[in-house]
């Protein structure tokens, strides 16, 4: 019985240990963005790295998205005679919910396991103690530039994938539906519209759009270097970080999706 | 076998013989050049002060060890009695639970993490597996340490890049542009030892230089350590096993056994002493 509460108490320790850990590197990550030295290459190249060559499965993934809804809704909508609502069903789903929440989950899945994989060989191969050694904070050289890079491009990969996945909906709505394109292409607005506007000026769907992937770019790539940065037991502990990321990533995006949503849905009021 | 393989193989077996030669004459000279093992009378560099770690299980026990200037102190022991935290301990990479660390008589112990990265600027370090960074090329990994530390311009750092890997025996237009897995485990190791002398440390550390190597290359990196400590005079702490080399190299050798250090002295004293765990690991090797 005894034993059974100290192993409890063991895992206890260890998880508390681990969440303020994570937010220990979230944190100094975030911090270093505007602490010298910047690895402005480094950047650059972790931009390509998780923007660019992400680009792929993320058109792949809105057009078919965006193809798929148009289909549903226009079932669902035929039945009241109103397929001419397809533009805006499509649109309000991409823009607040499935564009964000798709593109993050194929950057965690892409983008999150290499960052992993990568940092974690080199922990295992002691490069990341040659670094310590050689006078580079790991942290700032591996971890801020990856996270950086990250808040970038993911909201940019996010604005792509809505952008994709409406003009999916018009091929369907075009195509299979018979909708002319200018009537898609009003209603879409019109749903952009509806949800009010902050500042006068910028849609709140597009604050809520653009608002998730910047906090899910930061959930995966901070999840990616925790688990790289903390990896042991040689190239067996550097495939297991990288299952943990995107297991971990892809579960955080869902879960805070939800509340993130619920928060900005109490801020954004319609005007 | 037909007269083209046996005549393939014969010209393999003698370019081995060649080395074999080279490498004694190169060992011949060397010894004759200066004496073995310098008795050291300067200030000391590096000292453990009854240094104790552990994590649940206890790493090392109670440990004290001096490093004066220019001296080669070699560890010696068994797999996982740890060798490899006393180095890590030296970086800082690991803060002990009891004792104290001085480099250039500092305590390194109460340091905070921007500090310990300043004072890490004084050691090289050669790692077991090398720890090139496999992302960047030969030049770059060398020129690494400069390009952090330093304000040199390009011109000045392809030049200092150039003289370290001569130094360490590598011809520089041949290996600047190769990525480290295109390398020889040797060379790695060679570039290895670049990159920690880039910027010119008082101390090298160096974790199991020699292993994982053949013969002929396990000389060259020793000999390579001795010239680094006797052109140089740089303070160097070697981890080892491998009790051939450590007698070629070490002013003074300690003995890691069970968490402590069980003998410490130079390698004469080492090799009469009486002691039969001390007998033993050197008669076992």
């Amino acid at each position: 019985m005894s034993e059974l509460i100290l192993r409890l108490n063991a895992q206890a320790k260890s998880t508390v240990l681990s969440f303020q850990e994570y937010f220990t590197l979230a944190w100094n990550s975030l911090r270093f963005i505007f602490a010298r030295p910047f690895y402005t290459q480094d950047v650059i190249q972790q931009m390509d790295e998780i923007g660019v060559k992400s680009l792929g499965i993320v058109l792949l993934t809105g057009l078919f998205t965006g193809m798929v809804l148009a289909l549903q809704s226009s079932v669902q909508l035929q039945t009241f005679g109103a397929t001419m609502y397809i533009g805006r069903l499509v649109a309000g789903s991409m823009i607040r919910e499935l564009g964000p929440v798709l593109a993050g989950l194929m950057v965690a899945g892409r983008v999150g396991s290499g960052i992993a994989a990568q940092l974690g060989s080199m922990r295992v191969t002691e490069q990341i103690d040659a670094l310590n050694t050689l006078g580079t904070d790991p942290i700032k050289k591996l971890a801020t530039p990856r996270v950086l890079a990250a808040l970038i491009m993911v909201p940019v990969l996010t604005i792509i994938n809505d952008l994709v996945g409406i003009i999916g909906g018009n091929i369907i709505a075009r195509f299979m539906v018979g909708l002319p394109t200018s009537l898609y292409w009003r209603t879409v607005w019109e749903q952009i519209a509806s949800g009010g506007f902050t500042f006068r000026y910028i849609p709140n769907d597009f604050v809520q759009g653009l608002t998730k992937p910047l906090v899910f770019g930061a959930i995966i790539s901070i999840t990616g270097c925790f688990f790289g940065l903390r990896t042991t037991g040689g190239t067996e502990g550097v495939g297991l970080a990288t299952t943990k990321t995107v297991v971990t990533s892809s579960i955080l995006i869902l879960i805070v999706d939800y509340f993130l949503t619920q928060l900005l849905l109490s801020i954004l009021v319609v005007s | 076998m037909n007269e083209k393989t046996r005549r393939t193989g014969d010209r393999t077996s003698g370019h081995v013989r060649a080395a074999i030669r080279k490498e004694l004459a190169a060992d011949d000279r060397n010894e004759a050049a200066e004496p073995e093992a310098k008795p050291a009378d300067g200030q000391p560099v590096i000292e453990l002060q009854n240094v104790s770690l552990a994590f649940d299980v206890p790493i090392i026990e109670d440990i004290s060890l001096t490093a004066k200037q220019s001296e080669t102190v070699v560890i010696v022991g068994e797999s996982g009695t740890g060798k490899s935290t006393i180095l890590k301990l030296i970086l800082r990479l690991l803060v002990p639970d009891e004792g104290r660390v001085l480099i250039d008589g500092e305590d390194i112990t109460p340091l905070s993490f921007e500090e310990a990265l300043q004072v890490r600027q004084k050691m090289g370090m050669v790692f077991q597996g090398a720890a090139l960074f496999d992302s960047l090329t030969v030049f770059e990994n060398v020129a690494y340490p400069l390009r952090e530390h330093t304000d040199l311009d390009e011109g000045e750092i392809e030049k200092r890049v150039r003289e370290k890997l001569q130094f360490v025996d590598l011809e520089p237009d041949e290996v600047l542009e190769k990525l480290p897995s295109e390398l020889s485990g040797g060379m790695r190791k060679r570039v290895g030892i670049a990159r920690g002398m880039a910027n010119d440390p008082e101390v090298m550390l160096y974790d199991e230089p020699t292993s994982g190597l053949d013969p002929l290359t396990t000389g060259t990196i020793t000999r390579l350590i001795l010239k680094l400590q006797r052109e140089l005079g740089v303070t160097s702490i070697v981890v080892s096993h491998d009790i051939r080399s450590v007698f070629r190299m070490a002013t003074r050798v300690a003995l890691l056994h069970d968490h402590k250090i069980v003998f410490s002295g130079t390698p004469e004293e080492m090799s009469a002493a009486e002691d039969p765990y001390i007998r033993d690991f050197l008669g076992g090797t």
